[in-house]
């Protein structure tokens, strides 16, 4: 695999390898160093053109602890402060002959064209509304730890779908891994012809019940100024999870960050249903993973991976 | 008898005295269809005949036409030339060199320059430079609202005067109902078509694609079909109320051509228009972001495709338009969000539909060649004819040539082609637009016998 641009790429097999080396990598996550060599001498740059607190950081902490050099790329007080394109931006910092870049961008299709443009792996960390694969690669891993097989798991996503990358790429995710994807929430925040990704569709919680796992997405406040929903209130009455509508055999997932009281009720957050802080730890290891299939899976892939089965302290 | 519309301007040109031979004549709206040779003589078709048995006069080119077929020359109605203001993208030569190549004998211009061409002015300036610069007569539309904002009426009767062939706010819809109204009024003073570009700016909103299966997966905000239906349906009624006369521009959803037959069976004096990317393309296009997929009205779904076929096919769609936008490269390689809306046609638009839709049997090659030479005709231009008597409007197609888009650059400064890099069947090897040579392709050899 070349680069991770989008979940609509990926077979089974591929997102089953990337999860199985994700659990290798969480035996490292347990040592007191948490390193191993395997990127040793190779760059990987973070190019961020929006605000993100755990993408970035997991890239970073993920890069580092498989020995990479790591330059983090934040857009504000760089270049493209001063009109430089994506594209030159790109071409500049191929020049320092970088393993890897990983992007993320506000608009749509980001990655694809970074790719273009580089001879280095590329990561899709969020393209607009479009998609954000290491998303939902850390969100099938988590749960898959919890639960062993996810074939037949049950998933309502409720919540803003229509400008979700996080929805479009666990839609697919998780219905590539066998299980029956439902998406709930208010019509205009349900794109029309998303059925087409392989989901359900349903406008109220009233079947909520029939879930395994509720994934709820965040509401954004912006969203009010499109009229998209008439109040906030009035979602939170509708579409919010609480210890009402969650029963106890339920599992809960959330992307991050929490706006508690809207799309989550606080009693909900912290029960011992919630995966929420499951998912973060799960960031760095797959993300981890996701670095190890780019840089070092091809070719002598077996090789190398022998020695990641078995981590060795750097 | 003058062979070119006042109204529609050129460079110098050279009135052709040529003898075409063993070509296939085929004009289906004049019922030819014949192999023979075909004599002009100072411009004008002045016989045509069976192989062999014209002499070539003294001074004529001989053109050997074998294996190659002998269209009237197609008429854009509907094209953005970009000047004045973006000249690095498209200028009045380039972008008639692209039309000539493309088999066109003549081209209307859109009025959404900067400036805008909202007053005589503007109009007659640029008439004037296309009187140098066009290769192929080119006529102008003028804007219906004054910097094509939609409030105020621009000067009509004088744009009219002064050479306008007709009105048209297009990129842009005119969103006011009742602005819409009194120039379908004022039509009555000054004549000309209103051309438009039809769309709810409030249903469309931030959308950069057809809303539908592929928008959900990718995350782009669309733009749906009842934006355009909607509109056309409202704009058909007020006509209908005005007795007015409109053009619907770049008709491409199922919805839209169903009220554009509804208002010509109720009376509404309106005709439309449909492009080769909309005829041959859909939305699944989209799914590789390529922003050369990117344009307004944007690439709809394989049912809303087949029904602008049919309604290309019997007539409730009247012709054929490119609706050639050149943008630069550095624009276009935005991301498909950012990136302008457009594509170019002109140099595509025969051979796309050839290969797409002639080849293939869904269309016969009479209904694309009638349709792309209709596009005058709404505006009150001849309609081109190799009968004899007529002025001489000829394209000269190699039907069974194979050639990549691209693949030797364009004539137009712009490369955001919809077609580029596909292997496309039928190439345009001559053309003659108004009585004067105004394209040969650099291989089609001269004066060979």
């Amino acid at each position: 695999m070349k680069n991770l641009l989008e979940v609509d790429g990926l077979t089974r097999e591929d997102i089953e390898r990337i999860l199985n080396r994700a659990e290798s990598f969480g035996e490292v996550a347990g040592r007191p160093i948490k390193k191993v060599p395997t990127l040793r001498g190779r760059t990987v740059i973070n190019l961020f053109y929006e605000a993100s607190t755990r993408t970035s950081s997991s890239f970073e902490l993920a890069a580092k602890r498989l020995s990479a050099d790591v330059v983090s790329f934040k857009a504000a007080g760089s270049s493209v402060d001063k009109g430089e394109s994506l594209k030159d931006t790109v071409q500049t910092l191929s020049a320092y002959d970088p393993a890897a870049i990983v992007v993320r961008s506000p608009y749509v299709g980001a990655a694809h064209l970074v790719a273009g443009w580089t001879a280095a792996a590329v990561v899709n960390a969020g393209d607009g509304k479009h998609e954000h694969p290491t998303q939902a690669l850390l969100d099938l891993y988590t749960l898959r730890q919890r639960l062993g097989s996810l074939d037949g798991v049950r998933i309502w996503i409720v919540g803003d779908v229509l400008h979700s990358r996080v929805a479009r790429s666990n839609i697919l995710a998780f219905s590539r891994m066998g299980c029956e994807v439902t998406v709930c929430g208010p019509p205009t925040l349900i794109p029309r012809g998303v059925e087409a990704l392989g989901c359900d569709v349903r406008y109220s919680l009233d079947e909520l019940h029939q879930a395994d796992v509720i994934y709820a997405l965040r509401m954004q406040r912006e969203r009010m100024e499109g009229s998209f929903v008439p109040s906030l209130r009035e979602y939170a009455a509708r579409f919010q999870i609480d210890g009402r509508r969650l029963s106890p055999s339920q599992l809960l997932m959330h992307p991050g960050p929490v706006n508690r009281g809207v799309e989550l009720a606080a009693e909900v957050i912290d029960s011992p249903q919630a995966l929420i802080v499951a998912q973060v730890e799960s960031g760095v290891v797959v993300r981890m993973a996701v670095l190890y299939e780019l840089l070092a899976g091809g070719g002598g892939a077996g090789r190398v991976l022998d020695a990641v089965t078995e981590p060795q302290p750097a | 008898m003058s062979l070119i519309d006042r109204r529609l301007n050129r460079g110098q040109a050279t009135p052709v005295d040529a003898l075409i031979r063993d070509v296939r004549l085929f004009d289906p709206r004049a019922r030819i269809d014949r192999l023979g040779d075909l004599l002009i003589r100072a411009g004008e078709i002045a016989e045509i005949a069976d192989q062999g048995t014209i002499s070539a006069p003294e001074g004529a080119e001989t053109v050997d036409g074998t294996g190659l077929h002998a269209f009237p020359g197609f008429v854009e109605p509907h094209a953005h030339l970009r000047t004045p203001g973006r000249e690095d993208e498209e200028d009045l030569d380039s972008g008639t060199r692209a039309a000539a190549a493309g088999g066109y004998c003549a081209l209307l211009a859109m009025p959404n320059t900067d400036p805008v061409v909202d007053t005589a002015s503007v109009l007659c300036a640029l008439r004037d430079s296309a009187h140098r610069e066009a290769r192929i007569p080119t006529g102008f539309l003028a804007a219906i609202t004054r910097g094509q904002r939609g409030d105020e009426l621009t000067e009509m009767a004088e744009l009219a005067d002064a050479g306008a062939l007709g009105f048209t706010d297009d990129g842009s819809p005119v969103s006011r109902a009742g602005v819409l109204r009194q120039a379908l009024q004022y039509q009555r003073l000054c004549g000309g078509l209103l051309a438009l570009h039809e769309e709810d700016r409030s249903l469309s909103g931030a959308g950069v694609m057809h809303e539908g299966s592929v928008s959900a997966l990718l995350g782009l905000a669309g733009i749906p079909s009842i934006s355009e239906s909607t509109t056309i349906a409202r704009d058909a009624a007020i006509a209908h109320y005005e007795g007015g006369r409109l053009h619907i521009q770049h008709v491409s959803a199922l919805e839209s051509v169903a009220c554009v037959e509804q208002a010509k069976r109720a009376g509404v004096n309106l005709t439309a228009e449909v492009t080769p990317h909309h005829l041959c393309l859909t939305d699944a296009a989209v799914r590789t972001l390529d922003t050369n997929f990117k344009m307004n009205p944007p690439l709809r779904s394989d049912a809303d495709r087949i029904a602008l076929i049919e309604g290309l096919r019997s007539g409730v769609i009247d012709c054929i338009a490119t609706d050639h936008a050149p943008h630069a490269r550095e624009e276009k390689e935005d991301p498909f969000e950012v990136a302008p809306m457009g594509v170019t046609g002109l140099e595509t638009a025969f051979a796309a539909l050839h290969t797409e839709l002639v080849l293939p049997g869904v269309l016969a090659l009479a209904v694309v060649v009638t349709r792309l030479t209709a596009g005058g005709a709404p505006f009150g231009l001849d309609v081109p004819s190799l009968a004899p008597g007529s002025a001489a409007n000829v394209c000269l197609a190699d039907l069974g040539a194979t050639w990549e888009v691209g693949e030797a650059g364009y004539e137009s400064r712009s490369a955001n082609c919809a077609f580029a890099g596909r292997r496309l069947t039928g190439r345009v090897r001559m053309t003659i637009a108004g009585g004067a040579v105004a394209y040969r392709e650099r291989s089609f050899a001269i004066g060979a016998v």
